[in-house]
């Protein structure tokens, strides 16, 4: 049974956001009110932003309908012939088995892994709760790679599941971990008060309090299952993801190809419906006013050694396995491997494309975020849930869809460095909408009032106050749409101008031609790249439980 | 599906029939007036690029050292890139075109996308290696070869015929990479050779006994390994890998099936000039440069190991000539790559 009202804060779980949980929300009631919000800034909000977050939403849409209308115009004895057919099956049993392994398995690893570092005294768990969200930093096709060369016959379900799970499970960890710091130690000793045993107060008080953090980070790993390509091609296992791309290679964008990819869409609404079906109707804020005492630590005594295996045997795999590939690689390759003159290149034009890409998304994820916190309506949360839906499409299903709208609307814009931004908008835009929106939520809007009443013009007001406190929010919002272009590879292969080579588009080719010592360099830079990001995820995730 | 998919062909194909005809008339028409050939090529062209990067950078570095030209690669596989062109139509950003294989270039030649290749080009490569129609050429050559290893496969047991490896004897004993557009074309090579009946029966026994890999040279990597005791490839992947390391192949023999067997199929890389480019000058002058004795020694001397098309130039001579490996005679232009991708499909491989 849940407890009725836990009086506990947990983050939010909009879906499809790998830093959402951690960072999206600070539970407590804001400085300022949100829901007054719009009454004393102003009845309406100005055309521009209405129009400019009405008009991304719909671009997020393209995709979709993109697949919808193929599949129209396909007819129905054509998209039945290419969907009930037995490869289907075989696809549709690979990648169902793999969620419904892969998701318990990194919810069940998390949360355990979030609970060793948050709630035991085991010495060294300050340093590990660092380290288990590293893993973020290796994109998981590196991850892959690392593990095939380190054992060759890899290969099937199980050595996907195992490959997944060491990539995701971060992505309950965090959100878990954050949620943990922040229960309330009162309904943990009342039950312990009313007789419950140690494991009693974990699986009937704490775990149902995770209910929300662990169904957002098992969404967010189902999703990631279902889009990623790279890693299970590497270990010959097919999902409708490689299943896509193998067609598109061999047909461009035919109609077997969009086939596989409406069913892939209909796996990912399946999950955001069971996602958010999954997390009921209880209240889990916490609304008692003042701050929750921090919760004494548990010894795990005589279990200690046991705890240290776990976590240590976690980080060993997850990131010594793929590390010692890479390195041994470099090692391997000596300094000619960094000679090559495309290698700066790669580098160049994969941050370049990051900052553009970052700097863009956060600038049209405003008007979105602005609506949904100045302005809450149907309208705006509609805008919002678009936006999510768009970004759990696999990157493959959404590149497929734009490439074949420019090549026959939208010339101009085929293969234009535009598009390929545009695509990375639609891809990571919820990334940054999450931060943005959690960084407005907290700015006084009566601060910004006073300096209008003292003469500013409301732009103004908005610029010199307002941004001023969401700035770190905004940071963090890059930061995490960065991420994203940085490990990106099918879309970016599909759209990208001719001659255009990334970190990822790189490393992938060199994979490819089994030139294991050629791509550890591009391994190297987008692990390095990725680290700062990672570290201020997890910082941020801290930080809100300070607060 | 399979059925539309047919007339369309149909349609196709006589459509290409009468502009192949008229597109001749008007190429032999216009000879006398090789306007182009005479103009010094500048500017820049952008390559659609299916052959191996390392192989189509070497020859776009020589050539702009020698002209001045910049080459923008665009990488992809075959029919990739070829069903993108098609797509892409008049609109295309592309000047040229190079595939590893036939069927992919046949595709946009039957799209009627090409322009003819300059007379002096083709004369630089022998008639087997080239459509009549000369609208595309021969760049490259690759021999299909059977890949074993010899601990788990003795001499004795080699199929005779790549038809004999759809026996169940065979289940679960090669491997092979059939995503890729290079066993593609082998199959279209059977389709060609035996037909479409013979060739989905031949595919469906394949998906019962053969192991999938994605990529030559994770096959060979696999036999190497013992992982498998043999696997469908091209020569150069083995040779390439010999004169490095031999990591991947050191345990490996090939084993050529000759005979003018489907599997001693012998695969032409295809290149063309876009009838769009807007640098047809330089577009054709790099074609004439990769068929000529320049772009030919760099398939000799190189890591390709790719057999040259070229009378003038030999093969790199740790190859088995190709003279020697009595392939099946098929006009490369007769592939069909849309066809293959529906039959493999149907298999459920794709």
């Amino acid at each position: 049974m849940i407890p009725a009202d836990p009086s506990t804060v947990t983050p939010a779980t909009d879906p499809s956001d790998t830093g959402r949980g951690t960072v999206a929300d600070t539970g407590a009631p804001g400085p300022a009110g949100r829901t007054d919000a719009a009454a004393r800034v102003g009845k309406r909000p100005s055309p521009f932003i209405v129009a400019a977050a009405v008009t991304v939403s719909l671009l997020g849409l393209l995709p979709l309908g993109y697949v919808v209308i193929t599949g129209i115009l396909t007819g129905w004895p054509t998209l039945s012939a290419l969907v009930f057919r037995p490869r289907v099956g075989e696809l549709l049993l690979n990648t169902i088995g793999l969620v419904l392994i892969t998701v318990p398995l990194t919810a069940a690893i998390g949360v355990a892994a979030a609970w060793l570092v948050g709630r035991t005294s085991l010495p060294g768990r300050r340093v590990f709760a660092v380290l288990l969200a590293t893993p973020l930093a290796v994109p998981a096709f590196v991850n892959s790679y690392g593990w095939v060369s380190a054992v060759p016959s890899l290969n099937g379900l199980w050595s996907g599941v195992l490959i997944a799970t060491l990539s995701y499970f971060p992505l309950v960890y965090l959100p878990c971990a954050a949620a943990l710091r922040r229960l309330d130690p009162t309904v943990e000793e009342a039950a312990e008060s009313l007789g419950s045993s140690a494991w009693g107060v974990f699986f009937r008080v704490i775990l149902p309090q995770l209910r929300l953090p662990i169904l957002g980070g098992a969404l967010l790993v189902g999703l990631h299952l279902l889009s990623e390509y790279g890693a299970f091609a590497m270990i010959r296992f097919d999902t409708f993801t490689t299943a896509i791309v193998e067609q598109y290679r061999s047909t461009f964008n035919g109609p077997a190809a969009n086939a596989l990819a409406g069913v892939l869409v209909l796996l990912c609404l399946f999950l955001l419906i069971g996602e958010s079906g999954a997390r009921g109707r209880s209240r889990y804020a916490r609304v008692g006013s003042g701050v929750a005492r921090v919760t004494p630590r548990r010894s795990l005594g005589a279990l200690t050694p046991v705890g240290y295996l776990f976590l240590g045997g976690l980080f060993a795999l997850a990131i010594g396995v793929p590390f010692w590939s890479v390195i041994r690689w470099l090692f391997q390759g000596g300094a000619a491997v960094w000679t090559e003159p495309v290698l700066v290149q790669a580098l160049l034009q994969t941050v370049g494309y990051g900052l553009v890409g970052a700097v863009v998304t956060c600038l049209l994820a405003f008007p979105i975020a602005f609506l949904a916190v100045r302005y809450p309506s149907r309208l705006s949360r509609g805008l919002e849930s678009v936006n999510y839906l768009t970004s759990s499409l696999p990157g493959i299903v959404t590149a497929l869809a734009l490439v074949t709208i420019s090549i026959r609307f939208v010339q101009p814009l085929y293969q234009t460095t535009v598009l390929v931004i545009v695509t990375y908008l639609l891809m990571f835009l919820p990334r940054a909408l999450v931060n943005l929106r959690a960084g407005l939520a907290q700015v006084p809007v009566g601060l910004e009032e006073a300096a209008r009443s003292l003469g500013k013009p409301p732009f103004a007001a908005f610029l010199s106050v307002t941004t001023r406190f969401f700035a770190p929010s905004a940071l963090a919002a890059g930061a995490l749409v960065f991420l994203g272009i940085v490990t990106e590879l099918t879309a970016t292969l599909l759209l990208a101008p001719s001659g255009t080579r990334t970190l990822a588009i790189q490393f992938w080719s060199k994979v490819n031609d089994i030139d294991y010592v050629g791509a550890a360099p591009y391994a190297l830079l987008m692990i390095v790249l990725s680290l700062p990001v990672t570290y201020l995820l997890f910082a941020r995730s801290r930080l809100v439980s300070v607060s | 599906m399979i059925l539309t998919r047919r007339w369309t062909l149909l349609a196709a194909l006589g459509t290409v029939t009468l502009l192949g005809a008229t597109g001749c008339a008007a190429s032999d028409a216009s000879a006398p007036a090789p306007a182009t050939e005479a103009s010094t090529p500048s500017g820049s062209i952008t390559v659609y690029n299916a052959q191996h990067e390392e192989l189509t950078q070497a020859w776009a570095d020589e050539f702009t050292a020698e002209t001045g030209v910049t080459v923008t690669l665009r990488n992809g596989s075959d029919s990739e890139l070829g069903n993108q062109l098609v797509q892409e139509g008049t609109a295309s950003k592309a000047d040229v075109f190079l595939t590893e294989n036939s069927p992919a270039i046949s595709l946009v030649d039957r799209a009627g996308l090409f322009a003819p290749v300059d007379k002096a080009t083709l004369a630089q490569v022998p008639e087997q290696y080239r459509p009549s129609t000369g609208m595309w050429t021969g760049i490259a050559a690759r021999s299909t070869v059977f890949a074993y290893n010899p601990s788990l496969l003795g001499e004795g047991e080699l199929p005779a015929s790549l038809l004999d490896l759809a026996d169940p004897a065979w289940a679960g004993r090669w491997a092979a990479s059939p995503s890729g557009a290079d066993f593609q074309a082998i199959v279209s090579a059977l389709l060609e050779l035996e037909g479409e009946d013979a060739t989905r029966d031949w595919l469906a026994a394949m998906k019962e006994n053969a192991v999938v890999y994605k990529g030559n040279s994770t096959v060979m990597k696999a036999v190497n390994a013992g992982e498998i005791p043999a696997g469908v490839i091209y020569h150069y992947y083995w040779f390439g890998d010999q004169a490095g390391t031999g990591e991947n192949s050191a345990s490996t023999q090939m084993h050529y099936f000759k005979n003018q067997d489907p599997g001693a199929f012998v695969s032409v890389s295809g290149g063309g000039v876009l009838e769009t480019s807007a640098n047809p000058v330089a577009a054709q002058a790099f074609l004439a440069y990769i068929t000529g004795k320049g772009g030919q020694e760099i398939l000799k001397t190189g890591t390709s190991f790719e057999y040259p098309v070229s009378d003038s130039v030999d093969a790199n001579p740790a190859l088995v000539p190709l003279s020697e490996l009595n392939a099946p005679v098929i006009d490369p232009s007769k592939l069909n790559s849309t066809k293959v991708t529906d039959l493999m499909t149907e298999a459920g491989f794709l």
